[in-house]
């Protein structure tokens, strides 16, 4: 039995009840037994989660933890923090600045230094950015054939460097590049890895890294360790962390690595690299969004938050809804099946507020929400609300701030 | 062409709702579903042996009710479902989960072409794809948006990224992982239904699949939760009111210092 | 209300509501508007074998019976009157082969239209054979192996789109209804042209179109059984498909209740739900009422043609008239409790009232099923 209640302890007090995410733990009457009730877990619908464990003050619940045999023999050799830095064309992408800065900040908590790993082609002169961002070292390894991002052999390089120098903590971006080569690192050095965490931290006892991260499409966060193996490995949303002030007075070391031809190799092959111009107005970096939702009512008005986004430098998003009406091209679609953005600006505009929508936004720092109905959900997180009529507010705020900035 | 599907039977998140009394996920009445991004999978997989001719073969793991995924699998038209199920398996992380699939898949023997969903929408890991591959050590391509060709072993893909789309060519055996954009799932029919209902699912315990005990389950998983919470309801903030002009007007004060 | 449906009744019901809801549902506003046909909606009915229900197994169908035909129907109603018509007609098209078809016949055109490669239509209306079909002016003369049609049919759903007609003509007009027989017509015979494209109220995402045959030749083995056997067919073929029209107006009429309970929840006047007064539900109650007294009578009706009983004239025009005029009833109150909203087209409940209209007309007008039912009736006490 994996988990299993001591029935000696169990009040039937209905404290993991209340713990339990999943619904798996019911109260059983059952004569005999001191209190005349008891907790009983469903093993079917058990995720073997933990979440009743602590919660429970008798300690009448045993989740069944790994042996000593599962544990990597040499886990003190593992120091610092590693951020692994994603290029593209050779420029460093801003998720990585953020990264640094989490790390500079969880580093102070152990002590230890930040490294950045960088892979590419040409890279020199981006160098000193990342010291100023908080890399006390860089290990740099250049080659021809690592010019762009191909899973095998950035997985082989940074397999053969975690090896090599035992990294305590590596995070790197949850992009496409990030998510795509991490989940291939962590099973070949067997390790383990949180996905798309919005929040990193230091267990001050145990200094050990706090993963937390929403699952069930943002209904429900998770705290996960990987107390048994090294690196503890995380992918972090792009905007999620602050990058520091860049300090032109910090010194970095620079590690120069070379390695076999051999593992530069890959079987894939990348034929092209094509842009796409819809995709371009790149949602997850813009500051200002105008989003539009099923109260559009139809693709022709999202032309009066094209005009809006316009005026204020911004993009154009857009919830599921729009996207699977045909109104919108789903490039523009923010949310769980979307993007996710963390604009300065976020105005959505007759959007009802799912939380599917909620989670790939909700992180904005001001959000307006303008919507005819006043139970509508999206009032729950708005900064501002407007209870009223899109299409006389949108064009006489795009007036206002038109004649205010002059364009 | 011989293809596995990976996928996985999960809560329609579409319905999750939260308890504000107790806190905790509501999963009553809400219905398990295939996972959504696992029925473009299933419909690729279905379209190249359509083309290309071969046989499809779908696998998930879970507990015995995912047997109901595997059933409206075959009701939309793949050949061969099997289930991976056993209380040892349970508590497994994506690192354990990939492993214990990669046992199923040998068992199976010979692939062409494994795809699995991009990410799975409870958990939203994207990490088991890409483990299987590295299990297996074949090549992979994450993000999936459209298969342009597979001929002479050789499948040429486009890769979707944040800025338009990269096109690989990879030799196979070689694991996708797909994206909304590959194609739209069709409905089952009323025939694989019919089929669905009469289908043999191969259930494959621990027995079967003999792994190594260190590695499945929750000790062959790295990682472990510590604490799950419901994120703190976010207060909703200021409502303004009046006549169209007056709240225009507070809006753009309120905004104008954070527009350049 | 239990219905207890059969394991591949429910199976029916659970593809056929997933479809109205995914595939329908979102462009019956538009069909609406463009009264266009809607050949990407059928392409996914006829994927999902919905064409298959009603016909046989030995020629590509799956064998259900008119109970079966009439759950897709209804479902894919609740969504759009005017795209379950579409597939409804291919059924009242098919129905004269499946009955009275020789084993050449159905061999020949089946297969096609249980896979929905082809769908059917029925041609019997014309201009001025309405109620009184026994009026009928297109001929069909015998010439050596052929038969040549004259005539021009009107008001024929699925016209000019459908690939196989199911048409009657008279053989012997010396014989009055006697002299009727029916025939297989493909597209694209020569002399078969379509004329006016009718423009209509509702169900507006089906076509009606006039079929006009001038000196048109077809061959004489398109004869469906004898010669004379027209008017039998007719009303064989009809006792199948009226539980058909009924169940079309019992999902028309239930996917207006659907819009209108959910509506009567959201919509707030003086700081209370609409749903939370006793006028609006009082008229809820007795909407829903209607309907599932409706759906007793029309799946009652289709389960006995399906025992095989003979002579259910009399309970399939019931379930017609019934139906029907429960449609037209629960249409118009959700248009009442829409308030304003209701007559405006961004709404969808004035689109099912339009919609239902049609159901108390065609395939016999409820004054017309009243005659049945009361001639029935009559011929039962003078027993």
């Amino acid at each position: 039995m994996p988990i299993q209640i001591i029935l000696e302890k169990c009040t039937g007090c209905k404290l993991c009840l209340k713990a339990c995410p999943f619904n798996a733990i019911r109260i059983e009457d059952k004569k005999g037994l001191p209190a005349g009730r008891q907790a009983v877990i469903d093993l079917n619908t058990c995720n073997l989660c933990g979440a009743c464990v602590p919660a429970c003050k008798l300690k009448a619940i045993l989740l069944e933890k790994p042996d000593k045999a599962c544990i990597v023999p040499d886990i003190k050799d593992y120091k610092g923090i590693w951020v692994f830095i994603e290029q593209k064309k050779g420029k460093v992408q801003s998720v990585s600045y953020e990264l640094l800065g989490k790390a500079q900040e969880l580093a102070k908590q152990l002590s230890c230094q930040v490294s950045a790993v960088f892979l590419g082609n040409g890279l020199d002169d981006q160098l000193e950015e990342l010291v100023w961002h908080g890399a006390d070292n860089i290990y740099l390894i250049q080659a021809p054939e690592l010019a762009n991002f191909q899973d095998e052999p950035y997985t082989n390089v940074l397999v053969k460097l975690i090896q090599k120098y035992k990294p305590e903590i590596l995070l790197c971006g949850a992009t496409s590049i990030g998510r795509s080569l991490i989940s291939r690192v962590a099973v070949n050095i067997n390790t383990g890895l949180t996905a798309d965490c919005t929040g990193l931290d230091i267990d001050p006892e145990k200094k050990i890294l706090l993963q937390t991260r929403p699952a069930f499409g943002g209904n429900i966060m998770a705290t996960i360790i990987s107390p048994n193996h090294r690196p503890q490995m995380a992918t972090v949303r792009h905007k999620v962390m602050q990058p520091i002030a860049p300090d032109k007075r910090r010194k970095g070391k620079i590690i120069r690595e070379q390695f076999d031809s051999s593992l530069y190799a890959s079987r894939t092959k990348l034929l092209d690299i094509v842009e796409e111009v819809e995709a371009l107005i790149n949602l997850s970096e813009a500051d200002i969004i105008v989003s539009g939702g099923r109260g559009m009512g139809g693709p022709e008005n999202f032309k009066l938050l094209y005009e809006l986004a316009q005026v204020l430098g911004g993009a154009v998003g857009s919830s599921r809804a729009a996207v699977d009406a045909g109104w919108m091209p789903y490039s523009h679609q923010v949310g769980q099946t979307g993007r996710t953005v963390a604009a300065k600006i976020y105005i959505a505009c007759g959007i009802s507020g799912q939380i599917q929508h909620l989670v790939g936004m909700q992180s904005s720092k001001i959000i307006v929400a303008i919507n005819k109905d006043p139970d509508a959900p999206i009032f729950k997180v708005a900064t501002y609300g407007i209870i009223g009529d899109l299409f006389e507010i949108i064009p006489a705020l795009t007036k206002k701030f038109k004649e205010s900035l002059k364009r | 062409m011989n293809i596995i599907v990976c996928i996985k039977q999960v809560p329609d998140t579409t319905e999750v709702r939260i308890n504000p009394e107790t806190n905790t996920l509501v999963r009553e009445g809400v219905k398990s579903i295939i996972n959504p991004f696992d029925m473009y999978a299933i419909e690729e997989a279905i379209r190249i042996k359509e083309k290309l001719g071969g046989k499809t073969t779908v696998i998930t793991m879970g507990p015995p009710q995912a047997e109901a995924a595997l059933r409206e699998a075959f009701a939309m038209g793949i050949d061969e479902g099997i289930l991976i199920s056993d209380r040892a398996f349970a508590g497994s992380d994506t690192w354990a989960t990939s492993y214990t699939l990669v046992g199923a898949i040998k068992k199976i023997g010979e692939f062409d072409l494994i795809l699995c969903g991009k990410q799975a929408a409870d958990g939203d890991t994207a990490q088991v794809g890409p483990g299987i591959s590295a299990h297996l050590d074949i090549p992979q391509v994450t993000y999936v948006k459209k298969i342009e060709e597979i001929k002479d072993g050789l499948a040429r893909v486009e890769r979707m990224t944040e800025e338009g789309f990269e096109i690989i060519e990879t030799p196979l055996p070689a694991l996708f992982t797909v994206v909304k954009e590959i194609n739209e799932p069709r409905l089952p029919s009323l025939k694989g239904m019919m089929r669905a209902k009469q289908a043999k699912i191969a259930l494959w315990t621990q027995k079967e699949l003999n792994l190594d005990a260190q590695k499945i389950g929750l000790c062959g998983s790295p990682t472990q939760v510590v604490k799950i919470f419901t994120p703190p309801p976010k207060k909703g903030g200021k409502i303004i009111t009046g006549e169209t002009q007056e709240v225009v007007s507070e809006l753009f004060d309120l905004l104008k210092s954070e527009v350049n | 209300m239990d219905y207890l449906l059969t394991d591949g009744q429910k199976m029916i019901q659970e593809l056929s509501r997933k479809i109205a809801q995914e595939k329908v549902a979102p462009v019956a506003a538009k069909y609406d508007i463009t009264e266009e046909f809607p050949w990407d909606v059928l392409k996914v009915i006829a994927d999902s074998d919905l064409f298959a229900i009603f016909v046989p197994v030995e020629y590509g169908g799956i064998g259900g019976g008119v109970l079966d035909l009439c759950i897709a129907t209804e479902e894919l109603s609740r969504a759009c009157g005017g795209i379950a018509v579409c597939y409804a007609a291919s059924a009242l098209g098919t129905f004269p082969i499946i009955l009275f078809g020789n084993e050449e016949q159905k061999k020949k055109y089946l297969p096609d239209l249980a896979s929905g490669k082809k769908i059917a239509a029925f041609g019997l209306t014309e201009p001025e054979a309405g109620s009184d079909a026994s009026a009928i002016k297109t001929t069909a003369r015998k010439e050596g192996d052929h038969y040549v049609l004259n005539g021009t049919k009107h008001f024929i759903t699925n016209g000019a789109e459908a690939q196989i007609y199911t048409i009657v003509a008279m053989t012997d007009k010396t014989k009055g209804a006697r002299g009727a027989s029916a025939f297989i017509v493909e597209k694209g015979t020569k002399g078969f042209t379509f004329g006016k494209k009718e423009e209509k109220l509702g169900i507006r995402a089906s076509i009606t179109s006039e079929l006009v045959f001038t000196d048109c030749k077809i061959p004489k083995e398109n004869l469906l059984s004898k010669e004379g056997m027209g008017f039998i067919i007719t009303m064989k073929t009809f006792d199948m498909s009226r539980p058909g029209v009924a169940a079309q107006a019992l999902g028309i009429a239930q996917g207006a209740l659907d819009h209108t309970v959910k509506y009567a929840k959201e919509r707030h006047q003086f700081g209370k739900a609409i749903s939370s007064f006793q006028g609006i539900q009082w008229m809820l109650a007795d909407m829903a009422t209607e309907v599932e007294a409706a759906r007793s009578l029309v799946y009652s009706v289709a389960r006995m043609v399906d025992s095989g009983k003979t002579g259910v004239s009399k309970e399939s025009a019931m379930a017609k008239l019934f139906a029907s005029d429960v449609a037209m009833k629960v249409t118009t109150d959700a248009v009442q409790i829409f308030g304003g909203y209701g007559y405006m087209k961004d709404y969808p409940v004035e689109k099912f009232m339009r919609d239902a209209k049609i159901t108390q007309i065609y395939e016999g007008t409820n004054q017309i099923q009243r005659n049945i039912i009361a001639l029935q009736l009559i011929k039962e006490m003078a027993k």
